[in-house]
C-alpha cells in the first residue's frame, strides 16, 4: 500500500528483457498489483489520451494548453474530492454546484456591502459552504431523509438564493480582492492546480492514513457494524458533508477569480454540470457509488481525463455537443470496467 | 485474586435489574435481572427472538433500556454509548460481527481503537499486533492485509472474537461466538474462554445454542424466556438434557395450545 503509483508504473512498465520465467513472474505480479489499484485504469486512460491527442495535435502539450488543461481540471477535481469522501461514507451531495456558485457572491457581498477584508471574506464564504454542508448532513443523518433528496432540495434552495440576491446579474471581482489576492486564489496561471494538488494530497492522506478516513470507509461499508464498534457515524457523515460544502465553495471562489467574473448563470443549468462533472470524475476515477471504497487521486485523474476529452476534442475540431455523447460513453464504460475490476479484485489473486 | 479455595465470594462486576426494552410494538425484554461475578462465565440461552442479543446490546451501551438499572462494579451507570461501556471495561462480540468488508483484517481488529501516531494511523504496529493475536489464538489467516470480504465465515468470526478478547476488557459479552465455527475452531474459542476464566480477571457472558458447548465452559446458565430470566442454575446442577427439555417443553406446550 505504501508504494506510489509511479513506482508501480515503473515496475509494471513492461518486460525489458524477455528473460526467464522468474522475471516474467515478477513483471506479472507487479502488473497485477498495479491493476488491482483503483487508480490504475484511469491512469492508463489519462496517459493514453495524452499520447493520442499529442499525436493528433502537437499543441496539446504546449504551455498554453497545459495551463488550459490544468484550469479545467482543478475546480472539478476539488469538488470531486469532497464527493469521494461522501460517496465513500455512503452519501452524495447534489448541491455542490450551487454552493460553488454562491461562494464567490458571498465574497462579493461581504467585501463590497459589509466592508470585510478579502481574506476573512474568503474564509467566511468557505465556512458558509461548510454550513450548507452541515444543513445537508443534519437533514440526511438526523432527520433521515436520503441525501439524494436532501441535497436536491438544497441545490434549488441555494441556487435560488444566488439568483434572488444577485438579481441574476453577474458581479465584478471586488476591488479589494484584485491584484495579489486574486492572483493567489485562481488568477495566476498555475494557482488553481496548485491549490487542487495540495487539497488532493491532503485528503488522500486523510482518507488512507487517518482515523477519519478509516471511519469514513467503515461507515460507508457497514453502517450498523460501525455503530456497533462505537464509531460516531453521525459525526463522520455530517463532517464529510461539511468538507464537501467547504471544498465546493473554495473551488467556486477560485474559478470566479480566474474567470474574473462572478457568474450567477452557473446556478442555472450549469450548477448541475459542475456537480455532475465532479461526481463523474469521482466515479470514473474508481469510487463506488455504493459506499465503502474510493480514491481521491482517482478523482483527480478522472477530472483530468474529462478535461483532456473536452480540450482535446475541441482542438481536433469536434464541437461541444458530440462531446456529451463521448462523456456519457466514458462514464458508462468506466462504470462497467469498475464493476468488472472490482469483481476481479474480490476474486483476489492475493 | 489467588487460586485455591476462596472463603470470600468474588465480587459482582455486573448486575442488571428489571431491564425492559421495546421496539415499537415488539416487547423484546419485559423484566430482566441477572448478575455476573468476577471471573465467572455465564451461559445465556433462549429461543430465537427471546431477546438475548437485545440484552447484550443494552449492557454494551448500544441500546438504551426503557426501564431498569445497570450496575457495573457496584456503581449504577447510565450507559450513553458503546464507547462509554467500553471505557468501563465492557467489550462485545456481536452476533453480526460488526466487521467492515472493505477494510483489511488488521484495520477491522483495531476498528475504533486504532493505534495512532497522531495524526496518522500506525499501520505497522496494528499489522504486527493483529498478526500476533491471531497466532496466539491459533487462528489460521493467510494475511492480515487481506480484505475481510475475502475470508470465510469462521475466519471472520475469529477476527471478531480476537478483537474483543485482546481489548483488555474486564467484562466480555460474546453473542454466539461459535455460530460459524468448525469443530476445531469452536474448540479453539472455548479453550480461549477457559484460559480467560482460569486467569480469573475477566468475566464473560456467552450466548450459544449448543448447550453442550455452553456447559463445557460456563459456571452458571441463565435461560431467557418471555422477556425475563426464568431459570438460573450452576453448571453442576444442570445438564444438556435438562436444558433441552426446558426449551422444548415450552415449545410443545405452545403447540398443543395452538393446535
Ligand atoms: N433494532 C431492532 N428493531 C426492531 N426490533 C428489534 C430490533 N432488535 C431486535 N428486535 C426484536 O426484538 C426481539 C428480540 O430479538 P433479539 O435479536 O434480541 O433475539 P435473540 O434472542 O438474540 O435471537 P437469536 O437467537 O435469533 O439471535 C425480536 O422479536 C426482534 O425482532
Ligand atoms: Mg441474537
Amino acid at each position: 500500500m505504501s508504494e506510489t503509483i509511479e513506482n508501480q508504473v515503473a515496475a509494471a512498465g513492461g518486460p525489458r528483457q524477455p528473460g526467464g520465467v522468474g522475471r516474467n513472474l515478477i513483471v506479472r505480479t507487479a502488473f497485477d498489483a498495479f491493476m488491482r489499484r483503483r487508480e490504475a485504469t484511469i491512469l492508463l486512460v489519462a496517459i493514453g489520451l495524452i499520447i493520442y491527442f499529442q499525436s493528433a495535435r502537437s499543441e496539446f502539450l504546449s504551455h498554453d494548453n497545459l495551463v488550459n488543461l490544468s484550469q479545467s481540471t482543478a475546480p472539478f477535481a476539488i469538488v470531486a474530492v469532497g464527493q469521494v469522501l461522501l460517496l465513500v461514507s455512503g452519501e452524495i451531495d447534489l448541491s455542490a454546484g450551487a454552493t460553488f456558485t454562491l461562494a464567490p457572491f458571498m465574497v462579493h457581498y461581504l467585501i463590497d456591502f459589509y466592508g470585510v477584508f478579502p481574506i476573512p471574506a474568503i474564509v467566511l464564504s468557505v465556512l458558509v459552504g461548510c454550513l450548507i454542508g452541515f444543513g445537508n448532513g443534519f437533514v440526511t443523518v438526523v432527520l433521515k431523509v436520503p441525501s439524494f433528496v436532501t441535497t436536491l432540495g438544497m441545490l434549488f434552495l441555494v441556487g435560488g438564493i444566488v439568483l434572488t440576491t444577485s438579481h441574476a446579474f453577474p458581479a465584478q471581482i471586488p476591488e479589494a480582492a484584485q491584484g495579489t489576492i486574486q492572483r493567489w486564489f485562481g488568477l495566476a496561471e498555475w494557482s488553481e492546480i496548485i491549490w487542487c494538488l495540495l487539497i488532493v494530497a491532503f485528503f488522500h492522506v486523510v482518507l488512507t492514513r487517518t482515523r477519519w478516513g478509516l471511519h469514513t470507509i467503515a461507515v460507508g461499508g457497514n453502517l450498523l457494524g460501525a455503530r456497533e464498534a462505537g464509531i460516531k457515524t453521525t459525526r463522520i457523515k455530517i463532517g464529510n458533508f461539511m468538507i464537501t460544502g467547504g471544498l465546493a465553495a473554495f473551488a467556486g471562489i477560485l474559478e470566479a477569480f480566474r474567470t474574473q467574473t462572478i457568474d450567477p448563470s452557473l446556478s442555472g443549468a450549469d450548477f448541475a454540470s459542475v456537480m455532475f462533472t465532479a461526481v463523474a470524475a469521482a466515479v470514473i476515477g474508481g469510487t463506488a457509488l455504493a459506499g465503502g471504497s474510493g480514491t481521491v487521486i482517482g478523482a483527480l485523474l478522472g477530472a483530468f481525463v474529462l478535461a483532456e476529452l473536452r480540450n482535446g476534442f475541441n482542438l481536433i475540431g469536434i464541437s461541444a455537443n458530440p462531446f456529451n455523447i463521448i462523456l456519457g460513453l466514458a462514464i458508462l464504460g468506466s462504470m462497467i470496467l469498475n464493476v468488472y475490476l472490482a469483481n476481479l479484485r474480490r476474486a483476489g489473486r492475493t | 485474586m489467588t487460586g485455591g479455595p476462596n472463603v470470600t465470594e468474588p465480587p459482582e462486576v455486573l448486575r442488571v435489574e428489571h431491564i425492559a426494552k421495546r421496539f415499537g410494538a415488539v416487547e423484546a425484554l419485559s423484566d430482566v435481572s441477572l448478575y455476573l461475578k468476577k471471573g465467572e462465565v455465564l451461559g445465556l440461552i433462549g429461543d430465537n427472538g427471546a431477546g438475548k442479543s437485545t440484552l447484550i446490546k443494552i449492557i454494551c451501551g448500544f441500546h438504551q433500556p426503557d426501564a431498569g438499572k445497570i450496575i457495573v462494579n457496584g456503581e449504577e451507570v447510565t450507559l450513553k454509548s458503546v464507547d462509554h461501556a467500553r471505557s468501563l471495561g465492557i467489550d462485545t462480540v456481536y452476533q453480526d460481527l460488526a466487521l467492515v468488508n472493505e477494510l483489511t483484517v488488521y484495520h477491522n481488529m483495531f476498528l475504533n481503537r486504532e493505534v495512532v501516531r497522531w495524526p496518522l494511523l500506525n499501520n505497522r504496529a496494528m499489522r504486527k499486533r493483529a498478526r500476533q493475536y491471531l497466532d496466539d489464538m491459533g487462528v489460521r489467516i493467510q494475511s492480515v492485509e487481506a480484505e475481510v470480504a475475502k475470508l470465510s465465515g469462521g475466519q471472520r468470526q475469529a477476527i471478531a472474537v480476537a478483537r474483543s478478547v485482546y481489548s483488555d476488557a474486564k467484562i466480555l459479552l460474546l453473542d454466539e461466538p461459535l455460530a460459524a465455527m468448525g469443530a476445531k475452531e469452536g474448540a479453539l474459542i472455548l479453550d480461549l474462554v477457559r484460559d480467560l476464566k482460569d486467569r480469573g480477571e475477566v468475566s464473560i457472558i456467552i450466548i450459544a445454542h449448543n448447550y453442550a458447548q455452553v456447559l463445557e465452559v460456563c459456571d452458571r446458565v441463565n435461560l431467557l424466556q418471555h422477556g425475563g430470566i426464568t431459570y438460573d442454575k450452576r453448571r453442576a446442577e444442570t445438564s444438556v438434557a435438562e436444558l433441552t427439555d426446558l426449551v422444548v417443553a415450552e415449545y410443545r406446550a405452545h403447540r398443543t395450545k395452538g393446535g
